[in-house]
């Protein structure tokens, strides 16, 4: 009889309790799961920016606009390959919770620099040759039933008023990375009401995309930047699109921190369900393990006993979890956009995730087996031989 | 029965290890929905406290937050010869137009700069949210680019206080003092003069207006002669329901997640629960066998072992609450997704939210305990004298 069977034949000894503990693992592993990928949809704007593009705002804040009149200035500097322009459109579908993002944007320049976002080329000349046609992400479309050709009304608030706009083209995204909940409109159309409606904002934009040739570049390329428009009516920020999808993370730091505190606290609790369990065991066979050390078993044999027990059950319980994770995710993802909308579009399970909850529990499990091992290491034969329960 | 009680506590005792780790287990769980349950009160409370009963908000139609809205300075003008608004002690209309904007800010240590509100505003300002408060310095002087700061903002990026320097618009303000303004969305806010600030964005409209009503009773009156004012195009809103419009988003986020988490946890909670209930009675057959010879019934015994659970959580609850006390003094910033700009809030401890807990901790400690308590109860009396000790 090797050690191996040993421990799996003391594992059958108490089966309910050992389904128990790797049933609450497993619990914990979820929990642990959802929150690691909460975390990552947060970076995900992160992770879909392309290091070859600069984001140039204004330099006191995003909600004040750049004039339109810098688009030139911005294609004329040196190492500067293409120049596209936003708005942040800020329509209302129905009531306030259908909320998904919607820019205004220029629609040439804006296609030509997202070479993530894919539309066929029928679909890209509908859109061109309609100013009041409109763009969506697959899951937009998905998530609404909408189809091409389809009307979708929006309330406006930054632009006020009732709009309409017509789907010209569903796109995908080339990167798994890529925002499919965008809307984008044209930024011509949003003008020409706006010129009508409230002529001091027209001719505005909210930012300027910029595509450099060589990422290496883009700091001191955003210095230069900076430098031409210092002091003139519009003081500007320029940094990489990383940085400034970073930006917005850094905001809500301390929700990401709590939410990564939980997940401590998380193996936390792991620690002490399975430290719980072996405490047990080790307990109940007070008598069996000094029997086992008079028949010859040394201390390595005993801890060997009792780390393999825990990384047995931590194993168990890492299966379980990785396999409730994957359809407990989608409910989870299905259940957050019924109630946020499309706040959160990366709400996908993965693998490194998965693999990463299962690794932590299994560091776990050894850490929980020092308790239960002082004890066994600290018994004395005798005295442990006359033990009853 | 007396003798019972004691016999479980004195059980919890004697197994201390084991006790120890449930407690710990059961605790964390609680804890955990309490931090979720103080979050979520620390966000109402920064945000549906900053609006006043009697106050109402004047924006542009359609628009949902003051930084998309606009008032022109004519429009304002006419609000202000409305009926029912409540009157100043110097006899003027107490309804304030106000411009609000976003500047970003870089936090004291730390390189990525916030979003943070700057409210233009009115020396009525006070008289109109009284729960904001100048606790050092002075007021700002109507006309001038001084500018008092909200205490948040005041810790997290000014730490030099009054006398500092902050550059809004294309202008240097001087910070002559400091606002209290109790938890509300106000203590992350700068406040200054509004035709300065104006002039420093170049702007000659105002984002919102703020009036008091003369009486509750005011507000449909109001409504009405604004609706029908052709010239107005204005949305009236009472300040708390803009205020809580404001938190839904953040607020059901946080619950959401929180309380998802929690349920998946309370079921790990209780099955920790059961085992160590299990082990428990696993450990005593003999002991409950020799209890029933002497007469106590099933009942009893059922008793005895749901006691023994129920205690052991109402332990971890009050540790749970114990430590949610010591987490009233964190303070956690966020940026608020309707408005995009920084929002402090405090973790605030509720007595309703400390009863749950309790609730909690004892519903999972009695949920896990009732399945091995069964079982001490249905061992007949001859199999329990009959197993070993172990």
């Amino acid at each position: 009889m090797t050690l191996g069977t040993l421990i799996a034949r003391n594992l059958r000894r108490h089966l309910s309790r050992v389904l128990l503990t790797a049933f609450g693992i497993a619990t914990v592993i979820l929990a642990f799961n959802l929150i690691i990928t909460t975390v990552r949809a947060w970076y995900g704007g992160v992770e879909a920016s392309a290091p070859n593009r600069l984001i140039v705002r204004h330099a006191a804040s995003l909600s004040i606009h750049l004039p339109l009149a810098y688009r030139d200035r911005l294609a004329s500097m040196e190492g500067v390959t293409g120049v596209a322009y936003a708005n942040w459109f800020g329509g209302v579908y129905r009531e306030a919770r259908g909320f998904f993002p919607q820019f205004a944007i220029d629609p040439v320049s804006f296609l030509d620099l997202h070479t993530e976002i894919l539309v066929t080329p029928d679909e890209q000349r509908a859109f061109l040759s309609d100013r009041r046609g409109c763009l969506i992400g697959s899951r937009l479309a998905e998530q609404y039933g909408w189809h091409i050709g389809d009307v979708i009304p929006l309330k406006g608030t930054l632009y006020p008023g009732d709009w309409e706009f017509i789907v010209r083209g569903i796109y995908r995204g080339s990167e798994p990375t890529t925002d499919e909940s965008w809307m984008l409109v044209r930024w011509d159309y949003m003008n020409e009401r706006r010129q009508q409606q409230d002529p001091d904002r027209a001719g505005t934009v909210g930012w300027y995309v910029i595509r450099v040739a060589d990422p290496a570049r883009a700091g001191s390329i955003a210095g230069a930047v900076d430098a031409a428009f210092a002091n003139s009516m519009a003081e500007t920020r320029t940094e990489t699109e990383q940085a400034f999808q970073m930006g917005f993370v850094a905001m809500s730091g301390a929700i990401i921190s709590a939410l990564k505190v939980l997940a401590v606290a998380l193996n936390g609790i792991t620690l002490l369900v399975l430290a719980n369990t072996l405490v047990m065991t080790v307990r109940e066979r007070t008598r069996e393990l000094a029997v086992l050390r008079t028949l010859g078993f040394r201390s390595s044999h005993l801890v060997t006993l009792v780390v393999g027990e825990a990384l047995s059950i931590a194993g168990l319980g890492s299966v379980l979890g990785m396999a409730l994770t994957i359809p407990a995710n989608h409910l989870y993802a299905n259940f957050v956009e019924a109630k946020l909308g499309n706040l959160f579009p990366h709400l996908d399970w993965h693998l490194g995730v998965l693999i990463l909850s299962a690794s932590v529990t299994l560091l776990v499990a050894v850490c929980a087996s020092t308790i239960p091992i002082t004890a066994v290491l600290r018994a004395n034969v005798a005295r442990d031989l006359r033990h009853i329960g | 029965m007396t003798l019972l009680w004691t016999y479980s506590i004195r059980n919890v005792w004697v197994r201390s290890s084991t006790t120890v780790l449930a407690i710990a287990g059961l605790a964390l769980v609680s804890l955990v929905l309490l931090a979720v349950l103080m979050m979520g009160n620390g966000l109402d409370h920064a945000l549906i406290e900053s609006g006043s009963e009697d106050d109402v908000l004047l924006m542009r139609k359609g628009a949902t937050t003051e930084i998309a809205s606009g008032i022109y300075r004519d429009q304002a003008h006419i609000v202000r010869t409305l009926p029912g608004i409540a009157k100043t002690p110097a006899g003027q209309p107490l309804a304030i137009p106000e411009l609000v904007v976003l500047v970003s800010l870089a936090k004291h240590g730390a390189d990525t700069p916030a979003n943070v509100t700057v409210r233009g505003t009115q020396p009525e300002a006070f008289t109109l949210r009284p729960q904001v408060r100048l606790t050092q310095g002075r007021q700002w002087q109507p006309g001038t680019v001084e500018i008092v700061v909200g205490a948040h903002i005041a810790t997290r990026f000014l730490p030099n206080g009054i006398g500092s320097h902050l550059r809004i618009g294309k202008r240097e303000w001087l910070v002559v003092g400091i606002l209290d303004a109790q938890g509300t969305a106000f203590d992350s806010e700068i406040w200054g003069d509004v035709d300065q600030l104006m002039a420093a964005y170049g702007r000659d409209s105002y984002s919102s207006l703020t009036l008091q009503l003369s009486e509750q009773a005011a507000f449909r009156q109001i409504e009405e002669a604004i609706a029908a004012d052709t010239r107005l195009l204005l949305q009236v809103k009472r300040e708390r329901d803009y205020y809580r419009e404001k938190s839904v988003t953040m607020a059901t986020f946080i619950r959401l997640i929180g309380l998802t988490v929690t349920f998946v946890f309370s079921l790990g909670a209780i099955l920790g629960g059961a085992m160590t209930m299990y082990g428990a009675v696993a450990s005593r057959i003999g002991e409950i066998g020799m209890l029933r010879t002497l007469g106590f019934t099933r009942r009893t015994i059922l008793a005895a072992f749901l006691f023994e659970s129920v205690l052991l959580g109402t332990v971890a609850g009050v540790l749970a609450i114990g430590s949610g006390t010591a987490l009233q003094f964190i303070t956690l910033s966020t940026m608020n997704w309707s408005t995009f700009s920084e929002l402090a809030f405090r973790l605030t401890l509720t007595p309703a939210s400390a009863l749950l807990t309790m609730c909690f901790a004892i519903a999972i400690s009695l949920l896990g305990g009732l399945p091995p308590a069964c079982r001490a109860a249905k061992i007949t009396i001859t199999s329990a004298l009959r197993a070993q000790g172990r």
